[in-house]
């Protein structure tokens, strides 16, 4: 029915005591996601929407099992937060915080891979299983269950494609937000490879934007081992190059990363791409007929 | 964020990158007073954030055609008089776009003798999420052509994201390069000095080119560009003490004084959005639906934290470009709150006076009461339900027919 979170996933939200890891705290249990406990150094002992603070990640884990993390802590502190994670068990963590320096995410994606821990983001809304667990900001109510999978660089326009899907009639499986920057801990790769697996997504939408090559990427793995229909949208094809646009990720860098090249890449894999952000539920719903 | 030539081989310096003895002046006569301290040849070299200079034009003429961007002369008189024109004067490079940058800083170096140019550079590979050196026999060239033309020229190492370079790595790219002898141990110190500065200041672009194996065989750089990841300013006060605002746009440096992420564009209708990804599809739904007829005049993402000033704020930003004929607010809460933003649209249209027509699509957290609002507020406020129709409605707005 989804990939990575479900029912059973149990959160730990470090930060838990800021403005918006409290914020969306209630958000998510009102979503009904098994939020077990909050983290924040010193803060231990105490409750944020009815859930356990505790002082350390690990104290949070062997206390209530939580299995996935997300973080809201300032960006100046997430490398540490997320080692910590890491080190305590967690096997999945969603950084929803922007502005970690790239540095520090090349360096613990290292320390991450070798634990075997999968991280979301940076800089991302993050993942929602509708009806089951809502891990991130997303506005919940714009989701519906059903067998799209969607995977973004952005986080609105993300929201804009799920409503278009949940307003053609169909739902989705899991939304992931892959996050806005040069570095980011979950790839589209690896999005579509564990979409492919799932007996219960039927179809893929994949919202890329200028900078980067994770969009040709895709387009390589999709025209290689998929059977399951992609559709797609490319933003930034009106973005001038050398800017940064707003994302740290979304710059067109030597005359590489623009949204000409990805569409064609992917239409060369077969991909349905929308030419208008508008029509993104649209192309969807023409790859599955296809 | 860019810094200029002098600066990046400042920074260079310190950690033993060798640089051609020199220094900064902003007018003739302190330039002449550097220039003394040198043996000709001198190399005169216009500061601006842009590359291109050599073959850049500067609006003044000098002997029998347009003064370059950078030039090698010959006596200590030539040197302050070089500078003094390119001072205050505009340069126009293939990276300036044709209306140039003025020309605030030359940097006076003394010359060397050349052997060979080469190029060296670190950059972030994204796929592989790690810095990466790379070195190419050919210097002084378009590093970008020959990553397509022939990527097989590039020589990369992959550096540690705190570790840096590995001495060894440095020498294989040494060798590989085509030097000799203590050509070898003198590039190795410097490409090792190299990644520790792009690691230690959080460069996102450290570039030598240049990189030049003098008459008497050191290595040695004759150009240098760092730019630096701007998430990781916070921890580097002395980088952020070198940024020029004069080189930055000024309404972008003004939105990014309140945390709003703005970029001008050429076009005649005014976009204000929540978050980078709709912010950029938005301009490119108004070139959709117009049939490229109409163009955005901006990019403006208002952030996660908007509320009524900062609404008020970006509404200020988009019209102090006064090409803007129609403004597009298109909102998709999340964490931003449909309400929020509908209060803070209404109060900066009535605060600014808003002459042009104003088309607002809103949708996401909180979207009925803020559709209230905004029908409520008696203002001249052109409603949309969806991002398509908003773009229809924005374009007609702004006198083109779709």
């Amino acid at each position: 029915m989804s990939i990575l979170v479900n029912k059973d996933t149990k959160v730990v939200v470090q930060g838990i005591t800021g403005g918006a890891g409290k914020l969306h705290t209630g958000h998510m249990v009102e979503y009904g996601t098994q939020v077990v406990a909050g983290v924040t150094p010193g803060k231990g002992g105490g409750e944020v929407h009815g859930v356990p603070v505790f002082d350390t990640v690990a104290d949070a884990v062997e206390k209530t099992g939580a299995n996935c993390s997300i973080v809201f802590v300032p960006a100046a502190f997430c490398r540490d937060a997320i080692l910590e994670a890491a080190d305590s068990g967690i096997e999945l963590v969603v950084a929803i915080t922007e502005g970690i320096p790239t540095l520090d995410v090349a360096d613990l994606m290292h320390y991450l891979r070798v634990r075997n821990v999968r991280m979301i983001g940076g800089n991302c809304p993050g993942i929602i299983t509708p009806g089951e667990a809502k891990i991130g900001i997303m506005p919940g109510y714009i989701h519906k269950p059903g067998k799209i999978g969607i995977l973004s660089r952005s986080g609105t326009l993300t929201y804009e494609a799920v409503w278009q899907v949940s307003n053609a009639g169909a739902g989705q499986s899991t939304c992931i937000g892959l996050g806005g920057d040069p570095i980011v801990g979950t790839s589209f790769v690896d999005g579509l490879k564990l979409f492919e697996e799932d007996p219960d997504t039927e179809g893929v939408i994949l919202i890329g934007e200028i900078g980067g090559t994770a969009e040709e990427e895709a387009a390589q793995f999709i025209k290689e081992n998929m059977s399951t229909p992609v559709a797609a949208f490319i933003a930034g094809t009106t973005a001038p190059p050398g800017k940064r646009m707003g994302h740290a990720g979304a710059i067109i860098a030597g005359g590489k990363g623009t949204a000409p090249e990805k569409i064609a890449a992917l239409r060369e894999a077969n991909v349905e791409v929308s030419e208008s952000p508008a029509h993104i539920g649209d192309a969807m719903m023409k790859a599955l007929a296809r | 964020m860019k810094i200029h030539e002098y600066q990046a081989k400042a920074l260079l310096q310190r950690y033993g990158v060798l640089v051609p003895k020199g220094g900064a002046a902003t007018s003739a006569e302190e330039a002449l007073e550097l220039a003394k301290g040198m043996t000709p040849p001198i190399a005169v070299k216009c500061q601006i954030h842009a590359g291109g200079r050599g073959k850049g034009t500067l609006d003044v003429d000098y002997g029998d055609g347009p003064l370059h961007g950078v030039l090698l002369v010959k006596s200590v008189e030539d040197a302050g008089e070089v500078a003094g024109l390119m001072l205050g004067h505009t340069l126009v490079t293939r990276q300036t776009g044709p209306q140039g940058k003025q020309v605030g800083q030359v940097l006076l170096e003394q010359g060397v003798g050349i052997e060979r140019e080469l190029y060296l550079g670190i950059v972030l590979d994204r796929g592989i999420g790690r810095p990466v050196m790379m070195g190419c026999a050919e210097g002084g060239t378009s590093i970008e052509e020959i990553a397509v033309e022939r990527p097989e020229a590039i020589l990369k190492e992959t550096l540690a994201p705190r570790g840096g370079l590995e001495s060894f790595q440095a020498r294989r790219l040494a060798v590989g390069l085509g030097l000799t002898g203590g050509q070898i141990r003198s590039a190795e110190k410097l490409m090792v000095a190299l990644a520790k500065a792009f690691i230690e200041l959080d460069c996102s672009i450290a570039e030598i080119n240049p990189l030049v194996v003098t008459t008497d065989g050191t290595v040695m750089a004759l150009d240098a560009k760092m730019n630096f990841d701007d998430n990781a300013l916070f921890r580097h006060p002395e980088v952020v003490e070198l940024r020029d605002l004069s080189e930055e746009h000024p309404t972008e440096a003004r939105a990014n004084e309140f945390d709003l992420s703005y970029v001008a564009m050429d076009g005649t209708i005014g976009c204000m959005v929540n978050g980078a990804g709709l912010a950029m599809a938005t301009m490119d739904i108004i070139k959709f639906v117009s049939g490229g007829r109409a163009e955005p005049a901006n990019f403006l993402d208002v952030g996660g934290a908007a509320n009524s000033e900062r609404v008020t704020e970006a509404m200020r930003i988009i019209l102090q470009d006064p090409e803007v004929q129609t403004i597009l607010v298109n909102i998709f809460g999340g964490i931003v709150l449909c309400d929020v933003i509908a209060e803070g649209v209404v109060s900066a249209t009535r605060e600014l006076g808003l002459t042009v027509p104003l088309v607002v699509r809103l949708e996401g957290t909180n979207v009925a009461r803020g559709r209230e609002i905004l029908e409520s507020s008696g203002l001249n406020i052109i409603t949309a339900d969806s991002m398509e129709d908003a773009a229809r409605k924005a374009v007609k707005a702004a006198g083109v027919e779709v």
